[in-house]
């Protein structure tokens, strides 16, 4: 194969000749590794190469540029001028648009070392990622005799480069890779079955839990649920462990997207600079985290990526922004920007607070203890919010018995208000992390 | 490549661009099959997507790709070798079939390959003129410009309009060693709409999609948007006249079609072959018990006509089929691919389905629904003294082991003394598979299916479904509001 950058470089001449005003390539190489192992023996084993380049182009109109992406997984250089000739095509289909175009200056001009992967993983070693999936699966066996066979437990392996360039003379690339380990585990009791799962995902392999361990700590959240059941219907404190306590911040960074602030689809616009959470609650997006699942040298516009506070003390901070969205709404970005378009946090962290969880539960007489939900009942727009929930019923300070088919329903804004404990556990379980919340009051829905 | 049935073969891009022939499929099953298996097949993809988007009264961008790509897969036993590559070339697909084989190696005897002549799909449930990806984009960019207008003369409230067009080609060959060798030309149509009404302080939304594998020019006629959109406008509108949501156990009546997302989540992912043949569902083991109430019969089909959910043959080259799943209430059917039939001693039923060349195929479903029962809609209504009356649906989710399923719904009202009250905010449904369809106690004589616009994920592959179903009354039934 070509290099990369000749490739982008190639793309960018390729629109700019078929008449664009401006353009971006990215280009995409990787290959991936992936492997099931089940009742001891292998389920499957998966190896793949893939690749892709994207073309975006803005050309020139009345009041703005217009714009159009392309992409297309065939690296032939024919095929890639058809794609950059493609996209001034549709670009001139549709409407100017004032805000559209690269940033206007401030690229990446050093890009930061940020360990997002281990020379010395690549080939992939297949037999070291079949044992680890057999380690988690025996693990999990050894555990209690009432572990019975699950879906399996996999490992997988993927290493790519990404290469971007635009017209304005940036070209960088950077290679990053992603390993993880996932033991799930069945539960077999006099009441039924029950399954849960743990995981451990990292930039380099040595950096993963060991792989029994992650099978144990998946059976014995299965067994703990082993004779879940309801609880009448109630107003309670709700605890979320740091397995569920990251979905509350995904959609608060969603809602604080600067396409969802201009759109008008989001609970937090106009909100910039309010108090809009409980003042123990200081959420901080930071790309540059060693090793971080989330991190990034540079935004998917060139630019450079930051340190940004999104929730300082309670108070809405700063949008989550790309050029496009920042222009939209008179402010800069943040370097937030997606490839494409779109924006996006990186690292992202709700930062501890002082008190274990175990004091948070004993200063909880009487809620819920939620492990796992499931189900999207959330509305931006209104920040409704009702999910499917299971976890641990809490009397007297202490888990008491498992439940599950039960609800737990509020409204984002009011949630955010209503934390009044956050633990000191914080834990990195991929690119967004929070430790143990509790919110004083939600209604449980169930008998 | 023969032409049997007269028809002009389709997918001709894999011989004409890739050089892709008998030979080089023979000399790709050879490298595979070097060493004993029960089963190889190899699945050519070319895919073409394009898609236009409007918000603020304007169509700012538009987008266009070309997927392609080719998987190679061994199996022996319960054992799987895949290797897919974005390159379709000779020598790729060497490479790959040799990756996939070394994987899959174990004891099952070889088999000679002797593919039968390419052939169509005996079924030709969307033929087209033009694929919808041929249409010109300004053809596109006008429809959006015309809901966008459309839209804000509905009603001064509608604050806001977006909308989306999206179309995709999908051309397939598929060819295993049992001498299946079959081609496929799938085209894939979705319009979406979403406003947000505005009165006061407050906001909110309304959306409504529609789509199939049919032709755009179905999309683009003008009683068809028109009462896509008046269906969003009237949510929007709805939503801002919206009180809390009670919480609790209640009686609860479905309406007819998308609510259908019931029986996909709390019965169909549950009679996947995988997971009975693994006994990991709560359903495993249980053919032939009462899983729903009398008069309950859900139906799998994947050969309805133009349907999102409907496909010729799945993506392992099986003819798709109708699949009774629960007949008058007891459990008959599951759905399966060929691993899964293989070790299960059954059959498949057309079910083996996967998002692209990137992924092994699994037991999915098509269209899932229920059939029509006798009772008048109305009277359904009526015979509730308490309780809610769900209409439309967002989205939901299942634990296959527990058998917990939730669904969201994005329309419901309360019933009051059989009558329909104050709409209420987005509930949350919950209960147990296995369980809930032996609540049913009203089943409406109006059967329907969705719009086209479901989208299944599992294991992180996402695949087009359809659901649908009559109206419905479950007794019984956790809903989650915030009102205790």
């Amino acid at each position: 194969m070509e290099s990369a950058r000749d490739l982008v470089g190639f793309a960018l001449e390729r629109a700019r000749a078929a008449g664009a005003f401006q353009a971006e390539a990215s280009l995409y190489a990787g290959e991936a590794f992936e492997t099931r192992v089940r009742t001891r023996e292998i389920d499957f084993v998966k190896q793949s190469r893939e690749q892709g380049l994207s073309v975006r182009v803005f050309c020139g109109g009345r009041g703005g540029l217009s714009s159009a992406g392309t992409r297309t997984s065939d690296l032939s250089r024919d095929t890639i001028a058809r794609t950059a000739a493609d996209a001034v095509a549709l670009a001139r289909a549709t409407v100017p648009d004032v805000c559209a175009g690269l940033p206007d200056g401030g690229f990446a001009s050093e890009i930061p070392e940020l360990e997002l992967f281990d020379p010395g993983d690549r080939p992939f070693d297949p037999g070291s990622r079949i044992a680890a999936a057999r380690a988690m699966e025996s693990a999990a066996h050894a555990v209690d005799s009432r572990i019975g066979d699950s879906e399996g437990s996999q490992a997988s392996s993927s290493f790519g480069e990404i290469t971007y360039g635009n017209s304005a003379g940036f070209l960088a690339g950077y290679g990053s890779a992603h390993h993880a380990i996932v033991a799930e585990s069945l539960a077999r009791g006099d009441s039924g079955m029950q399954r849960d799962a743990w995981y451990s995902s990292a930039r380099r392999w040595a950096g993963l839990e060991p792989a029994d361990a992650v099978g144990r700590r998946a059976a014995e959240r299965a067994l703990r649920r082993l004779g879940a059941r309801r609880v009448p219907t109630c107003e309670v404190p709700v605890i979320f462990d740091p397995v569920t306590a990251p979905g509350l911040l995904r959609m608060l960074a969603g809602c604080a997207s600067g396409y969802a602030i201009y759109r008008g689809t989001s609970f937090l616009a106009g909100k910039l600079g309010l108090k809009i959470a409980s003042s123990a609650v200081t959420i901080v997006d930071d790309p540059h985290l060693r090793g971080g699942l989330g991190s990034k040298p540079f935004d998917g516009e060139g630019l450079p990526t930051r340190r940004n506070v999104l929730v300082e003390r309670g108070r809405l901070a700063s949008y989550v922004l790309d050029t496009y969205s920042a222009r939209k709404l008179g402010l800069q970005s943040t370097g937030n920007g997606v490839r494409g378009g779109g924006a996006s946090t990186t690292n992202l962290w709700l930062e501890p607070g002082k008190k274990s969880p175990a004091e948070i539960l004993t200063s909880t007489p009487r809620g819920l203890y939620v492990t796992e939900l499931i189900g999207q009942g959330f509305n931006p727009v209104t920040g409704d919010y009702s999910r499917g929930a299971a976890g641990m019923w809490i009397e007297n300070g202490e888990l008491a018995y498992p439940v599950e088919e039960i609800t737990i329903a509020g409204n984002l804004a009011q949630m955010l208000c209503d934390i009044d404990a956050i633990g000191n556990d914080l834990l990195w379980l991929g690119a967004t992390a929070a430790p143990t919340v509790r919110i004083s009051r939600m209604t449980v829905a169930g008998e | 490549m023969g032409e049997p049935d007269g028809r002009a073969l389709t997918a001709p891009v894999f011989r004409e661009r890739f050089g892709i022939d008998p030979r080089a499929l023979d000399s790709a099953f050879s490298h595979a099959l070097e060493r004993p298996l029960d089963y190889a097949d190899l699945f050519f993809e070319y895919t073409t997507r394009d898609a236009v988007s409007l918000e603020e009264g304007i169509v700012k961008s538009g987008s266009r790709a070309v997927d392609q790509g080719v998987g190679v897969r061994a199996q022996s036993g319960e054992r799987q070798g895949y290797a897919h590559s974005d390159e379709i070339t000779i020598e790729s697909l060497k490479l790959a079939a040799g990756a996939a084989r070394a994987i899959a190696e174990g004891s099952s005897k070889t088999r000679k390959v002797a593919l039968r002549a390419a052939r169509r799909p005996a079924l030709d449930l969307y033929p087209l003129a033009q694929a919808p990806t041929d249409v010109p984009i300004d053809t596109k960019v006008r429809l959006l410009q015309e809901i966008d207008a459309y839209a804000r003369g509905r009603d001064p409230r509608i604050a806001q309009v977006m909308a989306s067009l999206s179309c995709e080609e999908r051309q397939l060959m598929i060819a295993a060693s049992d001498g299946t060798w079959v081609t496929d030309v799938q085209p894939l149509v979705i319009l979406r709409v979403q406003v947000i009404a505005q009165q006061g302080a407050r906001r909110e939304t309304g959306s409504q999609g529609a789509g199939g594998r049919y032709s755009l020019e179905q999309l683009l006629d003008p009683a068809a948007w028109r009462s896509q959109v008046d269906e969003a406008v009237r949510l929007a509108l709805t939503n801002l006249e919206s009180v809390s949501c009670p919480a609790g156990t209640m009686d609860v009546v479905l309406g007819p079609g998308w609510p259908g997302i019931l029986l996909h989540e709390a019965v169909g992912h549950g009679l996947e072959g995988d997971f009975n043949r693994k006994k990991t569902s709560a359903f495993a083991d249980r053919i032939g018990q009462r899983v729903a109430a009398p008069g309950v019969t859900v139906i799998d089909d994947g050969t309805i006509a133009s349907r999102r959910g409907s496909l010729n043959v799945d993506d392992e080259g099986t003819p798709t089929g109708r699949t009774v799943l629960i007949e008058d209430g007891v459990l008959v059917g599951y759905m399966q691919d060929r691993l899964n039939a293989r070790l299960m001693g059954m059959k498949p039923t057309g079910n083996g389905r996967r998002e692209s060349y990137q992924h092994l195929p699994m037991p999915r479903m098509t269209n899932t629904f229920m059939l029509a029962g006798e009772d008048d809609p109305e009277e359904i209504l009526r015979s509730v003294k308490n309780g809610l009356y769900a209409v439309s649906f967002s989205g939901g989710q299942v634990d296959i082991t527990s058998g917990k399923f939730v669904f969201s719904a994005s329309e419901a009202y309360r019933i009051e003394d059989g009558k329909l009250g104050a709409p209420v905010k987005g509930a949350t449904l919950i209960g147990n598979g296995p369980d809930v369809l032996q609540r049913v106690t009203r089943i409406g004589s109006d059967l329907k299916l969705d719009p086209g616009v479901g989208t299944c994920g599992k294991d992180g592959q996402g695949v087009p479904v359809g659901v649908g179903q009559p109206t419905l009354r479950i007794d019984g039934i956790t809903v989650g509001g915030t009102e205790g």
